[in-house]
């Protein structure tokens, strides 16, 4: 339950009205970094203490919440972020995306469509698409205002004389409603088909860089690519090991020192919810801890 | 391209910095077709004009105008951001002394070429890439280097790199800062001539700022004299070169070496 202590979510009041006041101005303006006055957090940055204070911005008392990083619910960064706003908020959280009304996350969209009833919150690094190519932070501002957005294909022009295709796997840089290039956060390019037209409202926070965005329900979403080099998603020959799925993303996870390994879902929900079904991937009920753990030495 | 016009028009142009006098009532036209030297000792605000001239720097007195492709001669300063970094990018180049300046060094040689190229909107990797090796060609470096940084290269490799850059859209008007500086003898020559024969094959204007008098009469048809910010003497470079009149000149002039 919700500890006393605490103003509801942490943040005072009128910090949280300024939150809402840049994400107002994010939602209007898709794609376009708002600055807005980022708090010290009772967290590191690079822990999501920019998600975490918009979650803190539009979280209300009948929310609920599901908190993911890479796609897992059970991770440190996860449980500690829940554990936070279970504290100064006494909000119900849930570990199912459909049940969730609001969803942070660090690194995935989860596989699970979103509705309209929905918010995605991110956690950003670095919201500077062209960061990496151009590190006067007034020029990049510069080039946003005049969408001088040529340097970006730069980028993939490099990667395609380095590697023979274009090798961004993650942070890939998407267009928004035919005008801003954003930085989708590092989250795998996987996901960027998700973000096109998703019903869900997408909202970006990055704390140490003081910057939110957002990309309103329903607005296009375009990745960058080359005519002859268009834009693709990862594909994997295997399926997950635990529950069967081809179509979701699979991490791939080193299980003795004989080079044994296996692929399974990221997201661990959509992965807990197949397997409920009855979907039974090939090395199902064989890990540690499970009866039958000697077979997994074969399918390794 | 309309010859009975100039292509850019500098009328009484002044920059100062505070007191200090960078350069003042410099007035000139620039034809299609011509290469302006200005020369001058340092210090004599060549390189100030130069940055006022290219619209890097906005002059605290007088007017440039440039004749756009499609609405005449114009006011650069009068224009919009948006439409003067188009002009920067599309219709203009500039060649930095340092080519560092100018490179982007941690990206391909090829990607450097092809910058311009997809800011005006190329989205084809294959077309990119065929007219970036083009380049290359034309400005005699090795095409199978395409792929390398610039930092791997040479001093006059990256000089002519970054020509090729600046002359990959086409531009009608190039501007370069010294572009023959910090290079050994007999490769300066190498990049004169190479410079010579683009701007005669492309019909390129261009203002070349240089302390070099030899890289003026190799290069241009007319040179400005520069002294304390203004310019002293202005004619044919042969004439000039031939027959100072300014004391200045003559100073100049009888200071080369003679072989």
């Amino acid at each position: 339950m919700s500890d006393g202590t605490y103003n509801f979510a942490y943040l005072d009041e009128q910090t949280k009205r300024m939150i809402r006041r840049s994400i107002l101005k994010a939602v209007a303006i898709p794609g376009y970094q708002v600055p807005f006055a980022s708090r010290e957090m009772p967290m590191p940055y690079g822990w999501g203490t920019g998600g975490v204070q918009v979650t803190a911005g539009i979280i209300g008392p009948d929310d609920v919440l599901k908190v993911i990083d890479q796609g897992a619910d059970d991770t440190t960064n996860a449980i500690s972020i829940r554990k936070f706003f279970v504290r100064t908020t006494g909000v119900k959280t849930t570990e199912q995306t459909d049940e969730a009304s609001i969803v942070q996350t660090r690194h995935r969209i989860p596989e699970t469509a979103l509705s309209d009833k929905q918010i995605l919150v991110y956690q950003v690094p670095i919201p500077e698409p062209l960061r990496f190519l151009e590190p006067r932070e007034t020029e990049t501002r510069k080039m946003h205002a005049l969408s001088e957005y040529g340097l970006m294909h730069v980028k993939l022009y490099e990667d395609i004389a380095t590697h023979g295709h274009i090798a961004t796997t993650y942070d890939y840089p998407v267009k928004v409603n035919g005008r801003y290039v954003t930085d989708p956060s590092p989250t795998p390019k996987f996901d960027n088909p998700k973000m096109d037209r998703m019903p869900a409202l997408q909202l970006f926070g990055a704390g140490r860089e003081k910057r939110i965005y957002a990309i309103p329900p329903y607005t296009e979403v375009k990745s960058l690519d080359f005519d002859d080099h268009p834009f693709e998603i990862q594909t994997w020959d295997a399926a997950c090991a635990l529950c069967n799925a081809r179509d979701s993303f699979l991490d791939e996870v080193i299980i003795d020192d004989r080079g044994g390994r296996m692929f399974v879902c990221s997201d661990t929900d959509f992965c807990t919810a197949r397997q409920a079904e009855g979907h039974v991937g090939p090395m199902a009920g064989t890990l540690p801890g499970s009866a039958s753990e000697e077979v997994a030495d074969g399918v390794g | 391209m309309a010859l009975d016009e100039p292509l850019l028009v500098a009328d009484d142009v002044g920059k100062r910095y505070g007191t200090q006098v960078g350069c003042e009532q410099v007035s000139f036209e620039l034809w299609p077709g011509e290469v302006l030297a200005i020369v001058g000792e340092s210090g004599s605000g060549k390189t100030t004009l130069l940055n006022c001239l290219s619209a890097q720097l906005e002059p605290s007195a007088g007017t440039i105008r440039y004749r756009t492709r499609h609405e005449g001669l114009r006011d650069i300063f009068a224009m919009s951001e948006a439409e003067r970094r188009l002009l920067m990018r599309t219709d203009w180049g500039f060649v930095h002394q340092n080519p560092s300046d100018g490179l982007r060094m941690a990206v391909s040689a090829g990607a450097n070429i092809g910058e311009r190229l997809m800011a005006v909107g190329a989205r084809h990797y294959g077309d990119i890439r065929e007219t970036a090796l083009d380049w290359m060609g034309r400005v005699e470096i090795d095409q199978g280097r395409v792929d390398h940084r610039p930092e791997t290269f040479s001093g006059g490799m990256r000089q002519r790199l970054q020509i090729a850059r600046n002359l990959v859209t086409g531009p009608r008007l190039v501007f370069m800062d010294e572009p023959t500086g910090g290079l050994d003898v007999s490769v300066q020559a190498r990049l004169l001539d190479l410079i010579g024969g683009l701007v005669g094959d492309l019909g390129l204007s261009a203002v070349v700022v240089t302390h070099d008098l030899a890289v003026a009469r190799l290069l241009s048809h007319r040179m400005m004299v520069m002294r304390r910010g203004r310019v002293v003497e202005t004619g044919l470079t042969d004439q000039v070169l031939d027959d100072p009149q300014h004391e200045y000149s003559q100073l100049l002039v009888a200071s080369i070496l003679q072989s």
